[in-house]
């Protein structure tokens, strides 16, 4: 499990140097910045991206305290269906109203769910996550006049700071949004991640007992996490509907929940950069592998996840953090 | 008159037909470091279980400072005053030892800002001198994994006081480590207690330890307290040369 532990500390050795990575990172924000300028083609594919990676990061919260769900796309799908309904009771609803009511809706679920399921640990968690998430993609699927069953529900263009927007500037808006968030939400995790809070919810994986024995419930300090977990899919969960204009049952489907768990390991387990690198990579070898090797791009994913799990097995991520030491240490020497 | 720091009463737990703690009846007073010996398998560690809150007694009651913790789980009764130290430390072994101080810490303090870095917090330096006390400064940037047996247990002893904890409970402070350095932990172990002025119940099976730095003596055999007394006292007991120092009388 050396894959995990080593990213899990957040105190762990810098890889490469400071204002290496920093200039790394500034590098990669504006690359991703220039993308509707650059390959405007591409900016709805990254956008997408960008909304799967917020919602990997929040497995990847959970990765840190040596949890998997394998239900987490309950989350995505409650805040993209919450945001639907919004627009449907209240016509040209502002994004940033929807983008708050989504993430607060995924929240209160996850207060809801987690209350429960943070009983529970390793398989029986990861289990119990999926058994909600399916328990609401079938509501999603049955209750047809509500939700629109297998054809789901439309989610129309919502307005700007009050402002309607042509498609064009919209979803220039919404790139830009996505990119925000990515940096905010990101931020955030990351310190939470060093934080008193989030080093109690990261023992978990180590060593419950004594943590109980520090004055500390396990169930709460697990709880934390999971909010922070639902938290972040919501987040993901609105920009993923709100760039498609239709909510489907499929958001709350067990693939995509596997989808986002494959994504976390592929971009390096427990690494909030890795959630968005892997989901990146998830899908432009995803559009790419199936515009060119029809079927097989399933199989083609696979191979590379075997791949990384063989030879990095700390995930892209890791072999990022490999290329930046050696930099460091070359520049050390010179 | 107070209560004593601790007391249990008519404690009773048994595991099917073993009867691992059997009516046990006994105060700690505040300032001593009482030990807790006998042969395996007489309830010694049981009893730090049942004072802890991870077992429930079948019958009896434990009281800290005269109030009934026995229903309590073990972290209500940390918030208390009561502290553990474990035979394996339980320690967060991807984590530093430093860090597993100002964890422990942030869990005392109730430390909730969210985005606040652990090693900022003010207490570090309060961290830093209790493991000098337990002479482990050297090591405090060194993960779990990296450190030897003796450190180990003297880190997840320097947890516990973390916690200023009003009695601490330990077991086996020594085992597993080698003779050579049991002294030299033990009395890096009494001072550390003495200044921080923590109350100690330890069990321990090395007699010449025991005899050194012990107050008090507790005997247990069969799930229950044998015979009490100071150090001198009780290891000179032809009873317990004969069932737990294992010699002929």
């Amino acid at each position: 499990m050396d894959t995990v532990s080593s990213a899990a500390r957040p105190q762990a050795p810098a890889t490469g140097a400071p204002g290496l990575r920093l200039l790394a990172t500034l590098l990669a924000v504006a690359a991703l910045g220039a993308v509707p300028f650059v390959a405007p083609t591409m900016q709805l594919l990254v956008n997408l991206a960008l909304a799967k990676g917020l919602a990997v990061m929040g497995v990847t919260v959970l990765l840190r305290a040596g949890q998997v769900s394998f239900g987490h796309a309950l989350y995505f799908a409650v805040a993209a269906y919450g945001g639907a309904f919004l627009m449907a009771a209240m016509p040209g609803a502002d994004l940033l109203l929807l983008l708050v009511a989504g993430v607060a809706g995924a929240t209160l679920a996850g207060l809801l769910v987690g209350l429960f399921v943070v009983r529970y640990r390793g398989i029986f968690f990861g289990m119990l996550n999926l058994a909600f998430s399916m328990i609401f993609w079938s509501i999603l699927e049955k209750f047809y006049h509500i939700t629109g069953g297998a054809d789901g529900i439309r989610l129309p263009r919502p307005t700007v700071l009050g402002m309607e927007l042509g498609r064009g500037d919209f979803e220039l808006v919404l790139f830009y949004l996505s990119i925000a968030l990515m940096l905010g939400l990101g931020w955030f995790t990351i310190r939470w991640f060093a934080s008193p809070m989030g080093q109690l919810f990261q023992t978990i994986k180590t060593n419950e007992t004594r943590l109980e024995y520090l004055g500390v419930s396990p169930r709460r300090a697990l709880l934390s996490g999971y909010l922070l977990s639902a938290l972040l899919c919501g987040a993901g969960g609105v920009i993923m509907g709100v760039a498609q204009g239709v909510v489907t049952p499929e958001y709350a489907w067990w693939i995509r929940s596997g989808e986002m768990v494959f994504i976390a390991v592929l971009g390096g387990s427990g690494s909030v950069q890795g959630a968005f690198i892997g989901a990146l990579i998830y899908e432009f070898v995803r559009t790419y592998a199936s515009a060119f090797a029809g079927d097989v791009w399933q199989m083609l994913l696979g191979g590379f996840l075997l791949v990384i799990i063989l030879f990095a097995p700390r995930g892209v991520i890791g072999i990022v953090e490999a290329i930046g030491r050696r930099t460091a240490r070359s520049e050390d020497t010179r | 008159m107070s209560a004593p720091l601790l007391e249990t009463r008519n404690l009773e737990i048994r595991f099917g037909g073993v009867i691992a703690a059997n009516d046990v009846s006994l105060t700690i007073e505040s300032g001593r470091n009482l030990a807790i010996i006998g042969p395996n398998g007489a309830g010694k560690t049981t009893f730090l279980n049942i004072c802890t809150g991870w077992l429930k007694p079948t019958r009896g009651q434990v009281l800290f400072e005269g109030k009934d913790i026995t229903p309590l789980p073990p972290r209500k009764i940390v918030r208390r005053g009561v502290a553990r130290a474990f035979q394996i430390p339980q320690l967060f072994t991807e984590h530093t030892a430093l860090e597993n101080l100002l964890i422990a810490v942030a869990a005392r303090e109730g430390l909730r800002n969210p985005v606040r870095d652990l090693h900022t917090i003010p207490e570090r330096a309060e961290m830093m001198h209790l493991l000098e006390m337990v002479n482990c400064a050297d090591v405090a940037d060194r993960t779990v994994v990296e450190l030897s047996e003796g450190q180990r247990k003297l880190v997840d002893i320097a947890v516990a006081l973390a916690l200023r904890p009003r009695l601490l409970l330990m077991d086996e402070p020594t085992s597993g480590v080698a003779s050579s350095q049991k002294h030299r932990i033990m009395e890096i172990l009494v001072e550390a207690l003495a200044q921080a002025q923590v109350t100690s119940v330890f069990v321990e099976h090395d007699m010449g330890i025991v005899e050194k730095y012990a107050d008090e003596v507790a005997v247990w055999n069969a799930g229950n307290v044998q015979l009490r007394g100071t150090p001198a006292e009780v290891l000179e007991h032809p009873d317990v040369i004969r069932d737990v120092i294992g010699e002929v009388a």
